[in-house]
């Protein structure tokens, strides 16, 4: 079932509040307003990549291009505002600039019959490559504080960038649990021929993922813009792993067809805090890799360790279904 | 014949092995003489595999025992079959396409210089000689893709050749053969024989028997019906034994008044699968579709609703031609498909009851893209009701029913779908019989509502039990056609196997 709030999203907010208290009791610097405003900002941007990366990888898919669609689709809003596009217009650009890259991706996969992998490793390159061609490799920086609004705005007491974030996580919840097109994704990547034989437009709707996925980066690369207050062609390196990490530890399965975005939030805020704390610890960004990657895979293992014992449970009951119908006759009754 | 008469390479005795819900043997006696060819017999589910499993360790027998070269062994597991000298060269070869025929022979076990380098000159000679022996001319150094499928069984059967091998099981190994290409086989197998090995021979191909066999074995329904020396039976006296199964089991068949024809479909083609396939489907009629495996049946349902290309063919619903191109389009047109294989066709198995009930309406159900739950829980609690599926509730995922809930489940998403045309393939394949009966009544119902059913089934008294019409299938055509009345296990099984009487 596609709760919104299963027992593996409950594990993994455990382990956040554990990490949370761990850093508290380590460092002073931790528990503070101002760092853990620092800490949600920062993970701002991969949470919302994350959110596309839930999408595709539920569809049972992978995005490897989303890094390299950040770079691009900040300097295509960069020349923009440089050009005196206004702001709305420059963003809209943006968005459409990620989608489209997105909706390449996904046609080269339903279409082409590309493995995900390989058409959005394709990408990866031919994104990264177009930003630094168009650009010539140098940066686009200084913009109007209008549009710096976007990262140092506080409406409602609330950074910007964390709104924009909520407000993408609301809606893309919203979309995936009451949408068909979120039951779709969910029922291809549980089944992909069933849902084929069940009349869905398979093709289309895996293309859309794409598109979502291309859309949410670019959503990403307004904010990192703002923030930065600078368009880099080589922004967004490796932002792929950390966005894979975020859906993989928030318990979507890489096989597709189970997962959801409240523990995608929780993983990309885990990784998030992770960093912050590695910071504050004056642990070395040489070590802080090696400590991530342990932590990545210490989640993922003791989620299929997990998986392994429940899957023996329930293969113990399975080989007799006569005794678990009659219980459930029992129930219904 | 004594116990530990060492002049049967195989013997088994008292075989039984039961399934969930099924028994699939029953007791069976069967022995190979040593140079001996024993062809095993039966329809589709009388139990040949299941033996054929046992004999290979894949599936351990529940009682019975098997004596090899007159010692009774214990087989538990597929490496002790292999010890024991079993060989079991399977329909679907399991050979490595891109590697040579030498490294697919000696695969796991290549010859080695030193250790961790293979003797790759070694390998090739010592493939080249066993081939050689087999009568066969194939370059070992050639990559099996490249060979033709004759060609690779012959490596499969090089492969399984060494000194230990003592019983080779052949699971209807020419069905893919070309004639040249049989006689080829039979030379092989007979240098086999020659060497002393016993071959139990699974086939369809009655006319197979008498050429290479010596002693043929009929199964029915798990039991072990007639053992006969090939020069003592004549075919029609096989497809006898072979039919005639008990139609102790129950058929709650209802007939309906005919209707309006809901579906037609006119020079069905797909190249190599269907050829020139004509039939009809009316209201409240059930159409069985018989034929053996590969006959091109669940072929001819994914060809209609559009699941595969056509090469060429018409549909017809209520006597208006449509498109169907795409599974999108039969649910639109009201035909729905119930797969074989529930499990990987059928249900999306990490979803929910309810949602996979609502997955072929979701779109038929919503509003501007968003999905009414309400309408989705209302909807499912109905015809979770109506077909009594046994579930701890709705929301629970159908990975935990069991099968027979879990082909009712099917069956509701074509009914809230509202589908009129069902094309059922296998419907109650790895159903319990209990649940078996309910599928029955559901199909009385359906076609009592006005519906059309056209079933495929292995199960000939399913197909005679259940059908208004019969249709038979036999190499991608449909060779005869019988009302109930007309309709025999014999007849149906003579036009299934190309013995017209």
């Amino acid at each position: 079932m596609i709760a919104s709030f299963g027992g593996r999203q409950l594990g993994t907010l455990f382990g956040l509040i554990g990490l949370c208290a761990l850093l508290t009791v380590l460092t002073p610097h931790f528990l503070t307003i101002s760092n853990l405003l620092n800490v949600t900002e920062q993970t701002t941007i991969n949470a919302v990549i994350a959110v596309g990366m839930t999408f595709v990888i539920l569809s049972a898919g992978i995005d490897l291009s989303v890094g390299s669609i950040v770079a691009l689709t900040g300097v295509v809003l960069g020349s923009a505002l440089h050009s005196g596009v206004p702001v709305p217009a420059a963003i809209l650009l943006s968005l459409t600039t990620g989608a489209v890259c997105g909706l390449l991706n996904g046609l080269l996969i339903t279409r082409g019959g590309l493995p995900p992998f390989i058409a959005t490793l394709g990408m990866m390159s031919i994104a990264r490559g177009v930003a630094l061609l168009f650009t010539d490799g140098r940066p686009i920086s200084g913009f109007s504080a209008g549009f710096r609004e976007i990262s140092t705005g506080r409406p409602l007491m609330i950074p910007a960038p964390v709104l924009v974030m909520i407000v993408v996580y609301v809606t893309a919840h919203f979309v995936l649990t009451r949408t068909t097109f979120g039951r779709y994704v969910y029922a291809i990547g549980g089944n992909e021929e069933a849902t084929r034989l069940s009349g869905v437009r398979v093709g289309f709707h895996k293309t859309m993922v794409y598109a979502v996925s291309g859309v949410t980066s670019a959503v990403a690369a307004v904010t990192l813009t703002a923030r930065l207050n600078s368009a880099q062609p080589i922004a967004g390196m490796m932002y792929e792993l950390d966005a894979i990490a975020a859906t993989v530890i928030g318990g979507t399965s890489l096989l597709g067809g189970s997962g959801t975005l409240v523990g995608t939030l929780i993983g990309a805020l885990i990784m998030g805090v992770l960093r912050n704390g590695l910071n504050l610890l004056g642990i070395s960004s040489f070590l802080q890799q090696v400590v991530i990657g342990g932590v990545i895979i210490a989640a993922v293992l003791v989620d299929s360790l997990l998986n392994a014992r429940s899957q023996r449970r329930r293969a113990r009951i399975a080989p007799s279904p006569a005794p678990t119908a009659g219980s459930a006759e029992g129930i219904t009754r | 014949m004594t116990v530990g008469d060492p002049c049967f390479a195989l013997r088994m005795t008292g075989i039984r092995k039961a399934f969930p819900g099924v028994l699939a043997l029953d007791g069976v006696d069967l022995d190979v003489r040593q140079g001996e060819v024993h062809v095993l017999l039966g329809e589709n589910g009388a139990g040949k595999s299941t033996l054929m499993k046992i004999l290979s360790g894949a599936v351990t027998r529940d009682a019975g025992t098997i004596e090899i070269d007159g010692r009774v062994v214990s087989i538990e597991s597929p490496r002790q079959a292999h010890d024991l000298g079993v060989r079991t060269i399977y329909q679907e070869l399991t050979l490595v396409p891109h590697l040579s025929a030498a490294e697919n022979v000696f695969l796991g076990r290549e010859p080695r210089r030193a250790p961790g380098i293979i003797d790759a000159r070694r390998m090739r000679e010592q493939t080249e000689g066993i081939l050689a022996s087999l009568g066969v001319r194939i370059d070992p150094g050639h990559a099996v893709r490249d060979l033709g499928i004759a060609q690779q069984q012959m490596v499969e059967v090089a492969k399984a050749l060494d000194d230990r091998a003592r019983i080779f099981i052949m699971d209807e190994p020419t069905s893919a053969l070309t004639d040249a290409e049989i006689n080829e086989l039979f030379a092989t197998i007979e240098r086999l024989t020659a060497r002393g090995a016993g071959v139990l021979y699974i086939s369809h191909r009655l006319e197979e028997v008498s050429r290479i066999g010596q002693r043929v074995t009929v199964l029915r329904d798990g039991r072990r019906v007639a053992t006969h020396d090939v020069r003592d039976v004549t075919i029609p006296q096989l497809i006898r034994l072979m039919a005639n199964r008990d139609l102790a089991e129950h058929f709650p068949k209802r007939r309906t008044m005919r209707g309006e024809e809901l579906l037609r479909v006119v020079g069905l083609r797909r190249r190599g699968v269907l050829h020139d396939v004509g039939l009809t489907v009316h209201r409240g009629e059930v159409v069985g579709v018989a034929g053996l495996l590969g006959a091109g049946r669940t072929e001819l349902a994914r060809a209609i609703i559009g699941a595969d290309a056509r090469d060429a063919g018409r549909i017809f619903i209520k006597g208006a031609e449509v498109p169907m191109r795409h599974p999108a389009h039969a649910i639109a047109l009201g035909v729905g498909f119930l797969p074989e294989d529930r499990k990987t066709q059928g249900l999306v198995q990490t979803l929910s009851v309810v949602d996979n009930i609502a997955l072929p309406s979701l779109g038929r159900w919503s509003r501007g893209g968003i999905v009414r739950t309400s309408r989705h829980t209302e909807i499912g609690r109905r015809l979770v009701q109506d077909l009594r599926i046994k579930t701890l509730g709705l929301q629970q995922t159908v990975l935990q029913l069991s099968g027979g809930n879990q082909q009712k489940v099917v069956l509701a998403k074509w009914l809230a779908a509202h589908a009129d045309v069902l094309i059922m393939d296998e419907p109650t394949r790895g159903i319990d019989v209990a649940a078996k009966v309910e599928i029955y009544e559901l199909m009385n119902q359906l076609t009592a509502r006005g519906a059309a059913i056209l079933m495929i089934s292995s199960e000939l008294p399913e197909i005679l039990g259940m059908s208004d019409r019969i249709l038979v299938m036999r190499l991608g055509r449909l060779v005869a056609e019988f009302t109930a009345a007309e309709a025999t296990q014999e007849r149906v099984l003579q036009a299934a196997l190309g013995h017209a009487a």
